[in-house]
């Protein structure tokens, strides 16, 4: 083979790539557009009081109510938040409180990949560990902690250290991050599990012990698996953080936002959309921030099926 | 053999048997096996599925250990010979990391056995010229083809100048028209080191083109059965001549015939 042939291989991948991602986007698009269309064509065509089919309502009523058009629901994230001189506009009062909850979000979706990092290669590394733990670390998710939530709050108003108080951000981030750790945990076990047989006897073949078979080859096979632990991790700690202000009833972030909004839906409904929309765009920009880490990883993910 | 006297074999095997238990009973991969390979000396084990080629070859990689016998490796215990990197190995899959490029995974064994930055670049570099693939240093696994893998991989099996070759079907997965050319590059690529080498194989062709001796060895139990010298030698460069030659003919003749039972001339044989 000539390195021509070789660099053309090489090339050809990453402009397939780029048509790829140009194709995805512009399907993107044409769902969401798709969406307000069929809410629109609904809206006009669906009966007032929604489709009710042997006394249960099985599609929403069609009121501008219930389903304000979607023009309506942009137009009221322009306009002021509330009707007070100098009020600032909707769509920056939601994205003040997505941004806060994004931070809440970030610090438990970190601390849960550390935790559930380290959680990995302890099961990895002790194999007593992984039959001890593994059963718990499955346990814990089928525990409701959100419905905990209040009571975690109240746990760390008690904490104090020094002139250090808990505050109460710190709760829901570690909901959040309680939330996040499990995928990560579970991912990247099987991860450092995943490399073939050929590659550990070779590493002890070169007499290379365990923290270097680790650093060598365990851990950079089980990036392929840690990546999308890592998004679903961060989806999770989206919607604790979100679940969990509502409970804990923290009140900057977008959770209580959506509450209060939804609260005043019956005079202003096109209003109570628009913190729903923060919320779909602060889990975006979260999957985003994390796929930035599987663009920094790349070269760690040649192995897998493209 | 007299001009290696003065050095311990690279391989010394006395008695080696090796029981597998399985859930099926104990299945006895080896019996019996008393093999010397001399440093610096090229043999080939050859023989059917099951005939425990590669587990003897596992056991002086000390990937396994003997369950009778004594097996030394210079004279060491295969262990220690381990520790001491006095041999090299490659697998029927190139096994090479597939986040590395070629430079970084010839580099491997060197960079857990901390060589420096510096060394370790020239040592690299002298390698795959060796192996000739110093143009694709930078290149990924997943941008080679087998062949050009399989030269990563004996690159880096000779990376830390080892004595003593193992290799367990290296060519396997190839075709046969790279096989051949892998074949003549392994020849010159082992007359420039002087290892010796221990090859694990299918092929019968092969085991005599690369091979100063054949071991041939046959199943249930695993057992050594026929030693043949194929009378090439290590100073004879072999090329695709040889492979043309009547007595190269000859040596594959009764390299099968060793492996189908020796229908014909086996009294002449047994005297080996």
């Amino acid at each position: 083979m000539t390195i021509e042939q070789t660099s053309l291989r090489a090339g050809r991948p990453r402009a397939r790539g780029t048509a790829a991602r140009v194709r995805a986007t512009a399907l993107g698009l044409l769902g969401l557009v798709a969406v307000a269309v069929i809410w629109e064509v609904y809206k006009v065509f669906g009966p007032d009081d929604g489709v009710v089919v042997a006394g249960h309502r099985i599609l929403p009523r069609t009121t501008d109510l219930a389903m304000p058009h979607v023009w309506e629901m942009v137009a009221r994230l322009l306009g002021p938040t509330t009707s007070q001189a100098g009020a600032a506009p909707l769509w920056l009062t939601v994205a003040q409180a997505a941004l806060v909850s994004l931070g809440i979000a970030a610090v438990g979706w970190v601390v849960g990949t550390v935790v559930g990092i380290a959680l990995g290669v302890l099961m990895q590394m002790v194999r007593v560990a992984e039959h001890g733990l593994l059963p718990w670390v499955v346990l814990s998710q089928t525990v409701p902690l959100i419905a905990f939530a209040p009571v975690l709050k109240n746990w760390g108003a008690q904490i104090e250290v020094g002139d250090w108080r808990w505050p109460q951000w710190l709760s829901v981030a570690v909901i959040a991050s309680y939330l996040a750790f499990f995928p990560v945990a579970v991912g990247m076990l099987k991860g450092l599990q995943s490399p073939p047989r050929t590659h550990l006897e070779l590493m002890h073949t070169y007499d290379a012990g365990r923290w270097a078979t680790l650093v060598k080859v365990r851990l950079p096979a089980a990036v392929p698996y840690l990546l999308p632990a890592l998004r679903l991790g961060v989806a999770s700690a989206v919607v604790g953080t979100v679940v969990a202000e509502v409970s804990t009833g923290f009140m900057d972030g977008i959770g209580r936002q959506l509450v209060s909004f939804a609260g005043q839906a019956s005079g202003d409904p096109a209003k109570a959309w628009a913190p729903i929309f923060g919320a779909v765009v602060l889990g975006l920009v979260a999957a985003g921030l994390v796929g930035l880490i599987g663009l920094a990883l790349r070269s760690y993910r040649r192995g897998e099926a493209t | 053999m007299s001009k290696h006297e003065t050095t311990a074999p690279a391989v010394r095997a006395t008695g080696i048997g090796k029981t597998f238990d399985t859930k099926a009973g104990p299945v006895q991969a080896l019996t019996d096996v008393d093999l010397e390979v001399a440093a610096g000396e090229f043999v080939s084990l050859i023989g059917p599925s099951g005939c425990g080629k590669s587990t003897l070859m596992r056991l002086v990689a000390d990937l396994d250990g003997p369950t009778t016998g004594r097996l030394e490796v210079f004279g060491k215990s295969p262990a220690q010979a381990r520790q001491d990197q006095d041999y090299g190995i490659a697998f029927q899959q190139a096994g090479l990391l597939p986040w590395r490029t070629v430079a970084d995974n010839i580099g491997l064994p060197l960079e857990l056995h901390r060589m420096d930055r510096s060394a370790r670049a020239a040592r690299v570099a002298e390698l795959a010229e060796l192996v000739g693939l110093t143009d694709f240093a930078g290149s990924y696994p997943d941008q080679l083809s087998g062949g050009m893998q399989q030269r990563v991989a004996i690159a880096r099996s000779l990376a830390e100048q080892p004595r003593l070759l193992l290799m367990d079907e290296p060519f396997g997965a190839l075709d046969e028209m790279t096989r051949e050319r892998m074949q003549t590059e392994l020849s010159r690529i082992v007359a420039e080191t002087g290892a010796a080498v221990v090859f694990v194989t299918h092929s019968i062709p092969e085991a005599v083109f690369l091979s100063d001796r054949v071991v041939v060895m046959s199943p249930r139990p695993g057992r050594i059965t026929t030693l043949i010298s194929t009378g090439i030698g290590p100073g004879v460069v072999r090329d695709e001549q040889l492979r043309e030659t009547t007595g190269f003919f000859e040596k594959v003749t009764e390299v099968r015939e060793a492996l189908h039972g020796a229908p014909v001339g086996s009294s002449a044989r047994e005297g080996r």
